[in-house]
């Protein structure tokens, strides 16, 4: 491989890794300011370099933090060709509205507004299945992008969105529930909840009634953080809900809980379950895995999320962590990373696959998982019956990748527990052994069916 | 480990930048002594409170050992949570406990000196906060589960020593050595040199045909890291613990760290809690710089010679009035009556 094609790929590579698995958040070991400035050079210098490969990793799933980042930054800048408009306006479909909103504030704050940008906007409100709803939810995001791209709205939501008080009586029902919302307690119960909590502390509604009340107009992660609500949750999210309950909680509630989260895992696994073969997870669930206070117990959430995954895909499951005995569910993020041992615990069991979550801080001693994994693959497996995949859930900033273990193991960057079996499917272009020309195959393929669906 | 460490084994160390951390283990921690009941909410028969910590309002000057409330020194806290007392004093004032106050009113003495002994005196330190990368290195620490204490080092100085005899108290403390006071020196390489080496592991492939061999190769691997801490305690080994103002509580015993005050290594002054054994159940340590060291060593003589002049002076290789030089360059010329 000439050398360019192999920087281009390694960057590439580094750049997915760091858009599955970065958030621009405090981590464990740098702080937010480290993080966002990481990512924005990152997210530049990819833009500058590889165009069109950067716009195809929107068909990825890279996290919508980044999703929006790209399209923000696409935006910006003029365009390279049509499939990157048609790549935004998919990609853009796929977000959740408050994020959309939340880019089109940005795009304004920043003077953003070629027509290609108003054109997207404009395709994207269009595209709403109910502009009133937004109009009352998403009140601020849909007047900026009314402003700043030119829309013309329907008669009734401009009127609330600009001078409410003019009209006597609305027609369509929640903006007249809205309206009344404003003298009347009762019309506080037809609006969705977050507009509905505004207005309950305006009429000093008490809150359990409230809540009471409000209970039919929950979004599922409102009603899984509000109402414990397990079957509403996603694995990832539901494996943070258990860690954020103390020990004696969740000894009470073992088989409740447990069997939340084996039903989302197997809905994770999907048609995958039960057929991959013998698998080992090496889970870290040392002091680091705790996160920060902004993202609380989230790789321990993922390692615990993919622990229960990984037993839903293979039917010969072992898990393996680092400093934790027994049942999972108590796993309590403390003590150092002993990688190296578990990992040859892991190997000596021979299974087909070995996954390690992981943030890549191996301490203790450092680096000797590293030289577990070279002396096995040098002496042990020579053959390579053992699969070895690193899912790394932390981004590191100051080498603007998630943190590798030994050269030799791919290493991918993970978001979501749901996510893993895919990405571990995807390791082989995280070894940076592919060659340019298989990354711009499976992009194009990739970009080909996330704009057919 | 042997020396004043010993029953306590160094785990792998964790670096951050030029800051070295070495956890000391127990296999079990020491019973029956804990850390004072309004610091941690333990029940148990012995209790200690760590030096300059200040509890309510009673600020610990010199580590408290017993079971009802401390005495020491009133301190304003205005919230009433344990803080430090600035340490500086605390450092001066390790070395004037040493020395104590001449036992035979000698007349080259001033009466000050004979009634009061000498007065604790401040030099410059650093807090933990100033020191480069200190707070990033003990907030990323991970604990280990059985873990007593501590050794601090800064670019691969030893910076200090913290033992507890329970991991809980342990728990407890960590976050207070950033609030502890650091030599100039030290505040110096923390902020110059570049990050420390860390021990780099390296298994012979070639020794591995089996599993097994794979094994009792990491095994060797973790054996030389543990190895590579006991050489790095340098002169604190060589420290003496002296029980001085003999202090007894059941079986425990209120000690002093008394360093060799030789210039060619390193030298830590300290408190310390014995148990019946000899086995260290408390300890906390602080590096003297080299003047700290020289007046220690002028100080200490002086004490082992009942503060006799000459007889120090035959000590110190020298004549009377040179020991009233060095006196005065150590700073202690007040202490001397003038013209004699």
């Amino acid at each position: 491989m000439e050398a360019a094609e192999r920087v281009a790929c390694e960057d590439l590579v580094m750049f997915v890794n760091a858009a599955v698995a970065a958030t621009s958040q405090r981590e464990f070991r740098t702080g937010g300011d480290a993080q966002r400035m990481s990512l924005d050079f990152l997210h530049e210098y990819v833009r500058t370099n590889y165009r069109g490969l950067y716009a195809a990793t929107l068909a990825l799933d890279i996290n919508d933090h980044n999703a929006a980042r790209i399209i923000e930054g696409l935006l910006t800048t003029a365009a390279a060709d049509r499939v990157e408009g048609r790549l935004i306006a998919r990609r853009l479909q796929r977000l959740p509205p408050q994020r959309v909103y939340r880019l089109i504030l940005q795009l304004r704050a920043k003077r953003v507004n070629n027509r290609r940008t108003r054109a997207v906007v404009r395709d994207w409100v269009a595209a709403r299945p109910d502009l009133a709803f937004d109009a009352v939810k998403y009140r601020r995001g849909l007047a900026a992008a009314a402003g700043h791209a030119h829309l013309r709205l329907p008669d009734e939501v401009g009127a609330v969105l600009y001078d409410w008080r003019s009209v006597q009586r609305y027609r369509t029902p929640i903006l007249e529930a809205w309206r009344k919302a404003h003298y009347d307690q009762r019309a506080v119960y037809e609006l969705p909840y977050t507009v509905a909590e505004g207005f309950a502390a305006k009429h000093g509604i008490d809150r359990q009634r409230f809540l009471a009340g409000i209970r039919a107009k929950l979004t599922a992660r409102e009603r899984m953080r509000l109402d414990a609500d397990l079957g509403a949750a996603t694995l990832t999210r539901l494996a943070s809900y258990v860690l954020s309950l103390g020990h004696d909680e969740r000894r009470r509630r073992r088989d409740e809980l447990t069997e939340a989260l084996r039903q989302q895992a197997r809905r994770a696994a999907g048609a995958q379950a039960g057929t991959w073969g013998s698998v080992v997870g090496v889970l870290d669930d040392s002091y680091s895995s705790s996160g920060s206070a902004v993202k609380r117990q989230r790789p321990l959430g993922v390692a615990l999320g993919t622990h229960y995954l990984l037993e839903a895909l293979s039917p010969q499951y072992n898990s393996c962590w680092i400093n934790h005995r027994g049942d999972p569910l108590l796993v309590r993020a403390a003590g150092p990373t002993r990688l190296g041992e578990r990992i040859l615990d892991g190997l000596a069991m021979r299974p087909d696959r070995l996954v390690i979550v992981s943030d890549g801080w191996d301490n203790a001693p450092p680096g000797l998982a590293a030289e577990v994994l070279r002396v096995w693959r040098e002496r042990l497996d020579r053959d390579g019956g053992t699969e070895v995949v690193h899912l790394n859930p932390v981004y590191d900033s100051e080498t603007f990748d998630v943190r590798r273990l030994a050269p030799e193991v791919p290493t991918v960057g993970v978001r979501d527990a749901e996510d893993a079996a895919a990405l571990v499917e995807l390791a082989r272009f995280g070894a940076g052994t592919a060659s340019l020309g298989d990354l711009r195959a499976h992009l194009a393929a990739r970009v080909e069916r996330f704009l057919q669906r | 480990m042997n020396g004043v460490l010993t029953g306590l084994t160094p785990a792998p160390a964790q670096v951050w930048g030029a800051v070295r951390l070495v956890p000391l283990l127990r296999d079990q921690p020491v019973p029956g002594l804990r850390l004072h009941r309004e610091l941690s909410e333990v029940d148990c028969e012995c209790q200690y409170l760590p030096h300059a910590f200040v509890l309510s309002t009673t600020a610990a000057y010199g580590t408290q050992l017993g079971g009802g409330p401390p005495t020491g020194m009133e301190v304003r806290s205005r919230r009433r949570r344990p803080r430090f007392l600035p340490l500086p004093v605390a450092a001066e004032g390790y070395l004037t406990l040493q020395s104590g106050r001449p036992p035979i009113a000698w007349r080259e003495w001033t009466n000050a000196t004979v009634g009061r002994g000498l007065s604790p005196r401040a030099d410059a330190a650093y807090k933990g906060t100033e020191i480069a990368g200190l707070d990033d290195a003990l907030r990323v620490f991970e604990l280990h589960p059985r873990q007593c204490g501590v050794a601090l080092y800064l670019a691969d100085a030893l910076a200090g020593v913290f033992v507890t005899p329970h991991p809980d108290d342990y728990r407890l403390l960590h976050p207070t050595l950033l609030q502890d006071m650091y030599g100039e020196p030290l505040f110096q390489y923390a902020h110059l040199f570049p990050p420390v080496q860390d021990f780099t592991p390296r298994l012979e492939a070639s020794k591995v045909s089996t599993v097994d061999d794979l094994r009792s190769e990491v095994a060797r691997a973790r054996d030389e890291w543990g190895r590579f801490h006991d050489l790095m305690a340098g002169g604190l080994l060589q420290s003496r613990v002296v029980p001085h103002r003999v202090r007894a509580l059941g079986p425990y015993t209120l000690a002093r760290l008394v360093p060799p005050y030789a210039l060619d290594v390193d030298n830590h002054v300290g408190e310390a809690i014995t148990d019946a054994e000899g086995r260290i159940a408390y300890l906390t340590t602080l590096r003297l710089s080299a003047a700290q060291t020289r007046r220690g060593h002028l100080l200490s003589t002086l004490y082992a010679h009942d503060w006799n002049l000459d007889e120090t002076a035959a000590a110190l290789g020298t004549d009377r009035a040179g020991v009233a030089q060095r006196l005065e360059r150590a700073g202690f010329a007040h202490l001397l009556r003038p013209g004699s």
